[in-house]
């Protein structure tokens, strides 16, 4: 089943039941406190390099967030 | 909101948390079991994540987990006096017999009689020049997100670091549909014959790695192999590997590596539980330094799941009251605690992989501090005052670790809250009323 | 060898008075027994703010400021010395008055200050919460890192000759210039300053000094979401009382895009672990300013101790009736600031030199009840 998430104002259709981690791993991610390009790392929630922002929260680990149906979602890219 | 209260608390859904969360309730105990994950079964159990299943306390529901063995689930379904709060954190130990828990909405108090920390490990991410590029991840990482749903059908895949976790890891992605290159073990070929002959006193654990080699059979294997640098600009694109006396570069879409792992112990820090060599200090039946609390699985030492089962048992037996049940089991412990032995010393690191980061090499990925930066301290203290080194979201989980291991720094100091909390959650006032039972 | 001075403490008071001294030609040794800025200095805030209480609070805060302020160019990056200026916040007409009352005080001694209508208020500071009634705005203050800019002191000391001895621990101290270490070894000077902060009691029993703890919580980075370091116009009664548990609204917006919450003061509480349902108060104060913050990660908590005397005024200048024993500490919550003015302060004290404020309100003497309880017999006898 596939549903919708909007991820810096692009819809875009995802497996439900995946991670917002696993939408977000191949893709150009956030940027460090020095500007360098990062994505995840650990995978469990430990490391905080796959923050984004979530409805409006920042600082959000997509690792530990299944994706929902009209999430909002933007990477600091 | 209103505070929950328990007998015993069980914070941590893995093997060793099953296992003790069973003991408690099938001797008539309650038990409620924390977990910061969605679903039961921790890392090595990492179930794939299901919509809804957020707010699933439904017990049964929520222990829907196929990596789980089923006859622990269907035990721990039949259990009365067991309640489940997954995806939720702890974040404060503010007094003694109360934790501090943030989920999704909210933040409560639960008040313990006993607790038993079961909060697993992390890998050991060690700095080599690249590790910071997106398409690099640990090993047991890559294997989480390919579980958390992480399409890899295809991609060419090199797992670099040290021990079991990089063929467990190996066989998940070649499941998923993924061309593993090479699996890179830093240990030498003695080293891992030696671990495969000590292996004939755990006749189970042997055939495990037999049926793993099988899965990963045409997968090259390389001892005494490890990674130089992860190359690439925005992205990686190849990696550059020690073989024997053989430097080779490989190109590949994903790199994971670990070299281990770590216990996490924050909670049991900020509990005051004494640490010995980086894991809790426990006595014969799991008991930490502090009272009333107690320690099991990786939390009190790296040994696998095997550990972990029986030490959650014997915790949970031990706080249940069950102590001659618990004390029944200290020989079958011992046997597991060789194991664990044997896994430190043949998994032992090489020296080289202390020297791989270069000065422009960042330690602590939060903050962006050089190797370079760091060579001028000669403690965590000063170095993480002076450059930041810890300070960031993390709250020095990987560099602590990183540190410790290159510089030979014992990380001191940890500061609530345990893990970074909506402030809100921190204004939670503790309620007085008594337990409504 | 004998040194001219030897200091004790490597803090950013001891770090600023061996710059003092050794841009003054003296010949310096600054002694640490653990790691260098790594006490108070390192558990602050800090602010670099003119506070106005008394007159000699103003003078010392004033001097530190304009110090720092000439030197921002000098400071590595790391020191993440950030002019954001202070917003001294008024809740309603009463304090608005004393907004007024501060301009005009300010303004006496030569500095600059606006006040803000509500409306002017809301406009550069959207966070904050409606109502307000206004501020006063002082533009020329600013935040530091205090452990890198606390080192950065040392290190132009030791460019010009300092040196500084590390896990050097001292017993004790007496006025013929003898410094005992715990190594045994004995040191010797033509001048001693402790600037060892609360642990300076530990040197010179009697000394009027009490460690008032205080309790900061810093938040993931936000950047932009607070441009100002806000503080509460009830801030300096919560720094003036003598008893009790308080707390005032203090909040900064660092460089790294993170904000410091403080503060809260307390005595009689010498545990260096949270005291919770105080932080809890503090943080549900700085709510009260900043709604926004209930949502923010909260990342870090720790707590501190100010070496605190009972007019909240630092100790500067010799230990009553010595010749060569001085101490520098006692800064309570304002050291960061006036660390530059009181390391200049103490240098001139020590060559003789007519220094550039009046020193008399500083004068550890000023304590009648302590220079008459431990005349020097007593100090040595005491220490060594």
């Amino acid at each position: 089943m596939l549903i919708r998430i909007e991820l810096d104002g692009t819809v875009r259709q995802v497996p439900s039941g995946i991670s917002l981690a696993a939408v977000l791993a191949g893709l150009p991610g956030r940027r460090s406190a020095s500007g360098e390009p990062r994505a995840a790392l650990c995978g469990m929630g430990v490391c905080f390099e796959c923050r984004v922002t979530v409805d409006g929260q920042p600082h959000q680990r997509a690792c530990q967030l299944p994706v929902r149906e009209g999430m909002v979602v933007q990477r600091d890219v | 909101m209103s505070d929950l209260h328990t007998e015993i608390a069980i914070v941590g859904a893995g093997p060793a948390g099953l296992a003790a969360a069973l003991a408690v309730c099938e001797h008539g105990r309650a038990a409620c079991l924390i977990d910061d994950n969605p679903k039961p079964g921790g890392q090595i159990w990492r179930a794939g994540l299901t919509a809804g299943s957020r707010s699933a306390t439904n017990r049964e529901a929520w222990l829907t987990n196929p990596a789980i063995p089923a006859e622990l689930t269907a035990r721990l379904a039949r259990v009365e006096g067991l309640r489940v709060l997954p995806a939720a954190r702890v974040v404060a130990t503010q007094n003694a017999g109360s934790l501090l828990l943030e989920d999704a909405s909210q933040a409560r108090y639960l008040h313990y009689q006993k607790l038993i920390v079961a909060s697993g490990a992390r890998e050991l991410l060690l700095p080599f020049p690249g590790w910071t590029l997106p398409g690099v991840t640990g090993a047991g990482g890559l294997q989480a997100l390919v579980k958390q749903g992480l399409d890899v059908s295809g991609k060419r895949i090199v797992l670099a670091g040290s021990g079991p976790l990089l063929l467990a890891s190996a066989a998940t992605l070649r499941a998923a549909g993924a061309q593993v290159l090479l699996i890179a073990e830093q240990a030498a070929s003695r080293q891992l014959a030696g671990f495969v002959w000590s292996l004939r006193h755990w006749p189970a654990k042997l055939a495990q790695a037999a049926r793993l080699r099988w899965a990963l059979r045409g997968v090259p294997y390389r001892a005494g192999s490890h990674v130089l640098a992860a190359l690439g600009k925005e992205r990686l694109q190849s990696v550059r590997l020690q073989q024997g006396q053989h430097v080779r570069e490989l190109a590949c879409d994903w790199l994971g590596v670990g070299f281990g792992l770590v216990p996490n112990t924050e909670l049991l820090q900020a509990l005051g539980c004494a640490l010995q060599d980086g894991s809790a200090k426990v006595d014969a039946l799991l008991q930490c330094s502090q009272p009333n609390v107690f320690a099991v699985g990786e939390a009190c030492g790296i040994g696998g799941v095997d550990k972990a089962l029986l030490e959650g048992r014997m915790a949970g037996l031990a706080a249940a009251g069950q102590v001659e049940a618990a004390q029944a089991l200290i020989p079958a412990r011992a046997h597991q605690l060789r194991f664990a032995a044997q896994l430190a010393h043949h998994f032992s690191l090489d020296p080289a992989i202390r020297q791989l980061a270069d000065a422009q090499t960042l330690v602590c990925r939060c903050e962006d501090v050089r190797h370079g930066d760091l060579l001028a301290y000669n403690n965590w203290r000063e170095a993480k005052l002076q450059t930041r080194c810890g300070m960031g979201a993390c709250q020095g989980r990987i560099c602590g670790a990183a540190c410790a291991t290159l510089y030979g720094w014992p990380v001191t100091g940890s500061r609530p809250p345990i893990q970074p909390t909506r402030l809100g959650s921190l204004l939670q006032l503790e309620t007085t009323e008594a337990p409504s039972s | 060898m004998t040194v001219d001075v030897l200091i004790i403490g490597a803090g950013i008071i001891g770090s600023a008075v061996a710059e003092a001294c050794a841009r003054r030609g003296l010949c310096v040794q600054v002694l640490e027994a653990g790691i260098p800025a790594a006490g108070t200095t390192a558990a602050g805030m800090g602010h670099l703010v003119v506070l106005d209480d008394n007159p000699a609070e103003l003078a010392l805060s004033r001097d530190g400021l304009a110090r720092w302020q000439a030197r921002q160019h000098a400071l590595p990056s790391q020191a993440e010395y950030r002019a954001c200026g202070t917003l001294w916040l008024a809740r309603d007409d009463e304090e608005m008055a004393e907004a007024e009352r501060k301009q005009i005080l300010l303004r006496q001694h030569g500095l600059d200050s606006q006040l803000l209508t509500a409306d002017e208020l809301r406009r550069c500071e959207p966070a904050l919460v409606n109502g307000l009634a206004g501020a006063l705005r002082r533009p020329d203050e600013a935040v530091l890192y205090p452990p890198v800019a606390s080192r950065w002191l040392l290190s132009q000391a030791e460019a010009l000759g300092a040196v500084l001895l590390r896990n050097a621990e001292v017993n004790c101290v007496n006025d013929e210039g003898e410094v005992s270490l715990s190594d045994g070894r004995t040191l010797r000077a033509a001048n001693i300053i402790v600037a060892a902060g609360n642990q300076s009691t530990r040197l010179v029993p009697g000394l009027p000094l009490k460690p008032r703890k205080g309790q900061l919580l810093i938040t993931e980075r936000y950047p932009a979401t607070v441009h100002h370091q806000l503080v509460e116009l009830g801030y300096i009664r919560s720094a003036h009382t003598n008893d009790g548990d308080s707390v005032a609204f203090n909040v900064q917006p660092r460089a790294t895009g993170q904000l410091l919450i403080g503060s809260s003061r307390q005595y009689n509480d010498l545990d260096s672990g949270l005291n919770w349902p105080l932080l809890q108060r503090m943080l549900a104060r700085a709510c009260e300013y900043l709604p926004g913050l209930l949502a923010l990660q909260a990342l870090r908590s720790w707590t501190g101790f100010r070496p605190a005397t009972p007019d909240k005024l630092p100790l500067l200048g010799r230990v009553p009736g010595c010749q060569r024993l001085w101490l520098a500490t006692g800064h309570e919550g304002l050291g960061i600031t006036t660390a530059l003015a009181s390391g200049e302060l103490l240098a001139d004290l020590l060559c003789n030199t007519r220094p550039s404020l009046d020193p008399h309100p500083y004068d550890p003497a000023r304590f009648d009840t302590w220079t008459a309880a431990t005349p020097i017999q007593a100090v040595e006898a005491a220490t060594c």
